[in-house]
């Protein structure tokens, strides 16, 4: 079940990967993480340019249609070089539901200026005590003539202080918890009685607490059938995890090749450290772990990729199999390097950062192994 | 698990309960008390228990212990570990102070043991170097004599607390020739003098809490050599011994664990299929804990009796930050999505921090501990050690 890359995926992965080896090594990373914005604008615009923020969409609605294979290609070189702009805020949570879920009027209205790198999103669907159920909402939507007025709190939204736009999950009928009733706006993250209180996450992101105190959106930035939202965010998550997977894939690839490294020159006791059999050991599980992760991240995407039925109970299997395999590969990454890997000048302890941040976003692998079981009883 | 106590050892336990429920500084009850606390908070429990002759329990009489018995210092570490009582800085009472009474001579004893009894001096740990993490017996420290003085040049790492530092104690290289053991010796370096300098190391939770310290030329008196030269390694061993007693960290663990089930409670609704997995997965961490601690009784009614535990501390070591990290792994799951966020260093109240307050550290302690398992020699380290002493492996 391996991936034959087409010439012209292998092409998408040969520049990615060359615009990041020259441009966003470890210290040019640092830089834009300490910077006031913490991001990039100006490697944005580079993505753009070289067609990255257009590639997963389909050609119907501008895009390069390279679709979730698109996507992986570019979130597994992501992961290997920590990017932190908002690629999958913006192109992958986003767009993919403005692709997949907007009209004909919303897809022309927004998708050029995400693709052209004009425009930055975010995606607030938590809330307080939310955890990972995407029905817990109790942000109301209330419809006053031909607006909607939001009025709620959405918690940890990544990439918000960065954002130009949101798409906020709000209630338009039951209660919270209830899967139908919730509905998807978008919201110019500059409207009037829009709130942000902004603070950094573990992985060198921001992210924000979104108070919305009585915004009011007009009716025609509702996404997708009213009452539906909770359908179209599962529909999001798949695809969402997918990605990650694939970024998650990036960085133990990293981690390994790194802790192999480092166990060939470190040296303690006359030795170095790769010659101690309980570390070969150790290697030899990290190694297995990252090829079962590999394939099942691989199989995930291609499941992605041609919608096949059921893709929501693997997508949940994968994220739980990867998230535990990443888990105990950036735990050894760390422990093999010792000391170094707790600095923060190391990138070691980065990549266990951006796993563990990972392993929280849309469901820590507890949370979706349970969700794997449960989709098979179900079925 | 208790125990079993004879009256005086049950008066005493209920006497130091009391101290510290009247005495421990609510200053210091701060949301991380390991970075958020300046020296000069840090210092306030230590001169209280000074005052009280409670500041080193390990010590004897004669140099200003309160010569408790093994069952009443152990009293005392549990009650003070489960308040939650920040510790008297381990690198001067635990670690250095005894190598000085025990080794140093009458002007050492009488010049250094009562700055450390009153926290005038603050003492640091200068052991590891870049290239001797866990093998602590190939440093390359240099200390060559000259007249009365020691020349010492080298680089040690993992400093912790070397910014608030007055001392530092050193192994030094004083015989290259000598195999690696039998060269060492143990010298106490004043941090005011030139050629020291010290550089913040920034751990991956943000904070400054370990240094390198970099040593080029300091002259050192002669007179700051620890017993003979040449012997440090022993001096050294005897010090690491120390280190590693306490690390069973019951208390600590007991009321993380209790401040878990608060969170769980608070963020997890019952009827969410994740309590019950959490209640599951505390449980068998309390389990953890209770058979670590009742290790830890077993052992300390042996020694009571007099026998040596041996390398009990490796299991102790092993065992103590293995729990410890399960425990800081599921609190920073229990809190959710807020598990993203991170407190900025050096931290303030005017940086927003998101969800409940008791999450506010989950973040930063379940980074800070992945150390756990590497430092004060490696846990592969301390199963190296219980292989060959215990099992004669």
């Amino acid at each position: 079940m391996d991936i034959q890359f087409t010439e012209e995926q292998e092409l998408l992965r040969s520049s990615v990967q060359r615009l990041l080896r020259d441009q966003y090594d470890f210290d040019a990373r640092r830089k834009i993480v300490a910077s006031e914005e913490g991001w990039s604008r100006k490697h944005w615009s580079s993505f753009a340019e070289l067609g990255l923020l257009a590639a997963p969409f389909s050609e119907e609605v501008g895009g390069l249609g390279g679709g979730p294979l698109a996507t992986m290609i570019m979130m597994q070189e992501f992961g290997r070089h920590l990017l932190v702009e908002p690629f999958f805020e913006t192109v992958v949570l986003a767009g993919g539901l403005i692709e997949d879920f907007g009209s004909a009027a919303q897809q022309a209205t927004y998708l050029p200026d995400i693709m052209s790198g004009e425009k930055v999103w975010a995606l607030a669907w938590s809330e307080g005590r939310s955890r990972y159920d995407l029905g817990h909402v109790s942000t109301i939507a209330r419809r006053e003539g031909g607006s909607y007025v939001l009025s709620g709190t959405k918690a940890a939204v990544v990439a918000a202080p960065w954002a130009d736009s949101l798409i906020v999950s709000a209630r338009t009928s039951g209660e919270r918890g209830d899967r139908n009733g919730v509905s998807l706006f978008v919201v110019d993250r500059h409207s009037p009685n829009l709130h942000l209180q902004g603070f950094r996450t573990i992985d060198g992101r921001r992210a924000a607490e979104v108070a919305l105190m009585n915004v009011s959106v007009p009716a025609s930035q509702m996404l997708g059938r009213e009452g539906e939202g909770v359908a179209a965010l599962e529909a999001c998550r798949d695809s969402a995890i997918g990605a990650l997977c694939a970024e998650t894939i990036g960085a133990m690839g990293e981690l390994n090749a790194a802790t192999l490294e480092y166990s060939k020159t470190r040296k303690q006791f006359g030795a170095t450290l790769g010659s101690f059999q309980v570390l070969q050991h150790r290697m030899v599980d990290m190694f297995i772990a990252h090829q079962e992760a590999l394939s099942l991240m691989q199989h995930l995407n291609l499941s992605l990729a041609s919608k096949d039925e059921g893709v929501s109970r693997l997508a949940s299997g994968a994220k739980s199999k990867i998230g535990y395999a990443a888990k105990f590969v950036a735990d050894q990454a760390v422990q093999v390097h010792g000391g170094m890997g707790m600095t923060d000048e190391l990138n070691v302890g980065h990549y266990f950062k951006r796993i563990s941040s990972i392993n929280i976003q849309f469901g820590d692998p507890a949370f979706h192994v349970l969700r794997y079981a449960q989709l098979d009883a179900a079925a | 698990m208790e125990l079993v106590l004879t009256r005086e050892e049950a008066a005493f336990r209920d006497e130091v309960r009391a101290f510290i429920a009247e005495n421990y500084p609510a200053e210091m009850r701060v949301p991380n008390p390991d970075t958020d606390l300046t020296k000069e908070q840090m210092l306030l429990w230590h001169r209280i228990l000074h005052k009280k002759g409670w500041i080193a329990p390990l010590w004897p009489k004669e140099y200003g212990g309160p010569g408790w018995s093994i069952t009443k210092r152990f009293i005392f570490e549990r009650e003070t570990t489960r308040a939650g009582t920040l510790p008297p800085l381990a690198f001067s009472v635990t670690m250095v102070g005894p190598v000085i009474y025990t080794f140093g001579n009458e002007t050492q004893k009488k010049k250094f043991l009562p700055r450390i009894l009153s926290g005038e001096d603050w003492w640091c740990q200068g052991y590891s170097e870049p290239g001797s993490g866990s093998d602590l017996a190939s440093v390359r420290t240099k200390a060559v004599r000259d007249g009365d003085h020691y020349i010492v040049n080298g680089h040690k790492t993992w400093t912790t607390l070397a910014q608030h530092a007055d001392w530092i104690f050193c192994l030094v290289r004083t015989d290259p020739s000598a195999k690696p053991q039998s060269g060492i010796s143990f010298l106490l370096i004043d941090m005011k003098s030139p050629g020291v300098t010290v550089r913040p190391i920034i751990t991956i939770d943000g904070s400054h809490e370990v240094n390198d310290v970099f040593l080029e030329n300091v002259r050192v008196p002669a007179a700051n050599l620890i017993g003979e030269e040449n012997k440090g390694w022993t001096y050294a061993k005897f010090l690491l011994g120390n280190e590693r007693t306490s690390m069973a960290g019951i208390g600590r663990s007991t009321r993380y664990l209790d401040r878990l089930k608060q969170i769980v409670k608070a963020e997890i609704p019952e009827d969410d299929p994740a309590h019950l997995e959490f209640v599951r997965d505390i449980a068998r961490i309390e389990l953890d804990v209770l058979a670590l601690e009742a290790t830890e009784l077993r052992i300390v009614a042996q020694m009571a009796r007099g026998i040596d535990p041996g390398p009990a501390a490796s299991l102790f070591k092993i065992r103590g930050t293995e729990i410890f990290q399960d425990i800081t792994e599921l609190t920073h799951r229990a809190i959710g999505n807020y598990g993203l966020a991170i407190r900025e260093h050096p931290v303030s109240a005017n940086h927003f921090m998101p969800g409940p307050d008791y999450g506010h550290t989950a973040s930063e302690k379940y980074l800070n501990s992945r150390k756990l398992s590497i430092y004060g020699g490696s846990n592969e380290i301390q199963r190296n050690i219980i292989a060959k002493a215990v099992l004669g492996l």
